[in-house]
């Protein structure tokens, strides 16, 4: 089953997040879109967050590097980390052809709903990225 | 406020090719086309072609231009001959480096000689400026800006010199490293020397700015069977890196001397006065205050530019001045300055933004090619 990109929220810096109800709880599946991953190319390193930790919605979590530069990762949503994607960063190579099915980064149990509705939809986020160029 | 950019004649080639433009020096440069770490591999496997017409290309007539030359730059440039290259730096009295250089003396076909100075983008209106009021002692001589006028491509990789073989009326096969010749395509001059910025072996050609793009087009014909491959700016960083060549802005400036950057090849101080020499003689006779010295972080995350350096007992000793992932070896390595005394310190810590890696000291380069 792959993830229809269309169905998804994004944070105008880029981050996509799949909400969806586990076992009664509001869950937040977290990765990086494909449009900005095509910007970054070439991933060397990626830096995750220890499970646990409490995001705010805009904080730092994590960074992405590319041969060229380092980028952070900003949680679209508030919430406690449930889940981390541990194979991520030895497969780095794996993330450009699969950014939203294995691509995923992070998974947290949102704690603050509100902090979803700033979030950009599919066509909104296909907007941005067209003016960006 | 929009600041215009210059354009290299290469522009419409760049953008019609997937180039992804970025500001450089006042240039608009392809930074990469499809994959910084395609275009890095082309040109250790095969051969990569670059735009460096951003480069600055500066031209001395007339009698005295190896006196005036000797008297500005570190190394001795007066006994040049025809058809040789030489690297050298420009310094201010301090002995801190205004610039890095390569200076050619060539001959036209009809016996004009001439010395041929390439500069950084980033640094030749400075250089201008500096050279301007000096060349007043020197009358005979004449320093025109050639930048605009004309195209530099580089052509690197172990594949290039084979191609290149019968492209102009010279066989490039037949230059010594760090030698130039004028030669011709269809009757049209090419200035060709085999230096270069990647560590492998290659051509650096000139040419006027309105042939840049039918040389450029040949070599890419000539290459086709051999996976040539443009590469862009992105390629060229990670590719000096590798090669241990320090690059303008990150390992070299104005407060740095050239002794202190692990230039010393490069200043002739014996029996020799120019621009700077006092300086250097002093900084040569106490001993220079910092080494550059190459770095392999643990781990995989990079080390990148400014991050600091920290002996085996947690003291600041230095600062990373480039770094990142080296695609050929394949894990990251990174170039910094640190102090005198650390220089022979067989471990270091690097803080990646707040982590603290351990880093082992490496020979530079980092990467040498095979010898054919």
């Amino acid at each position: 089953m792959s993830r229809d990109e269309s169905k998804l929220l994004y944070a105008e810096s880029h981050e996509w997040v799949d909400l969806a109800e586990e076992d009664g709880k509001a869950v937040g599946t977290i990765g990086l879109s494909g449009f900005a991953l095509e910007q970054l190319n070439d991933l060397v390193y990626m830096e995750l967050p220890e499970l646990g930790r409490e995001l705010t919605a805009g904080e730092e979590f994590g960074e992405v590097e590319s041969v060229k530069a380092v980028s952070p990762l900003y949680s679209p949503v508030s919430g406690k980390v449930v889940a981390v994607h541990e194979d991520l960063p030895e497969n780095l190579e794996k993330l450009n052809d699969d950014p939203y099915e294995f691509g995923w980064i992070v998974k947290v149990e949102v704690s603050d709903a509100n902090s979803v509705e700033s979030l950009l939809d599919h066509a909104a986020y296909q907007k941005q990225c067209a003016e960006a160029g | 406020m929009t600041i215009e950019l210059a354009k290299t004649p290469l522009d419409a080639w760049h953008r019609a090719n997937g180039g992804k433009m970025v500001p450089f020096a006042g240039y608009d440069m392809p930074v990469q086309y499809e994959s910084i770490v395609t275009e890095h591999q082309a040109c250790r496997n095969a051969a990569a072609l670059f735009d460096v017409s951003h480069m600055g290309r500066l031209r001395f007539d007339g009698d005295g231009s190896e006196q005036f030359l000797d008297h500005v730059l570190t190394r001795k440039v007066a006994d040049l001959p025809i058809g040789g290259v030489r690297y050298g730096l420009i310094c201010n009295e301090d002995g801190g480096i205004l610039d890095d250089v390569l200076v050619s003396h060539v001959e036209t076909p009809s016996q004009r000689r001439f010395h041929l100075m390439v500069v950084n983008a980033s640094n030749r209106e400075k250089i201008l400026h500096w050279l301007t009021p000096l060349l007043d002692d020197f009358p005979t001589v004449t320093m025109s800006d050639r930048t605009e006028l004309t195209a530099m491509i580089a052509v690197q990789g172990p594949a290039a010199m084979d191609a290149c073989k019968r492209l102009f009326s010279f066989d490039p096969t037949r230059l010594k490293y760090y030698r130039a010749v004028i030669t011709d395509q269809f009757a049209k001059p090419v200035i060709v020397s085999r230096t270069g910025y990647t560590g492998e072996d290659g051509l650096e050609l000139i040419v006027r700015a309105e042939e840049a793009n039918r040389i450029w087009e040949n070599l890419l014909l000539a290459g086709r069977n051999d996976g040539f491959s443009a590469a862009g700016l992105g390629a060229r960083d990670t590719l000096r890196l590798e090669a241990g060549m320090p690059l303008y802005g990150h390992e070299l400036n104005e407060s740095i001397d050239p002794l202190s950057a692990g230039l010393g090849f490069a200043c002739t101080l014996k029996d020799r006065a120019f621009v700077g020499s006092q300086a250097l003689q002093q900084i040569a006779d106490s001993g220079p205050s910092t080494v550059r010295v190459g770095l392999r972080p643990e781990g995989k995350r990079p080390a990148r530019e400014g991050c600091p350096v920290l002996d085996r007992e947690g003291q600041r000793i230095g600062e990373v001045t480039s770094g990142g992932p080296s695609p050929t070896l394949g894990y990251p390595i990174a170039m910094a300055y640190v102090d005198s005394a650390n220089a022979d310190d067989s471990e270091f810590k690097i803080d990646i933004r707040g982590k603290l890696v351990d880093a082992k000291p490496t020979k530079l380069p980092f990467y040498k090619r095979p010898r054919s």
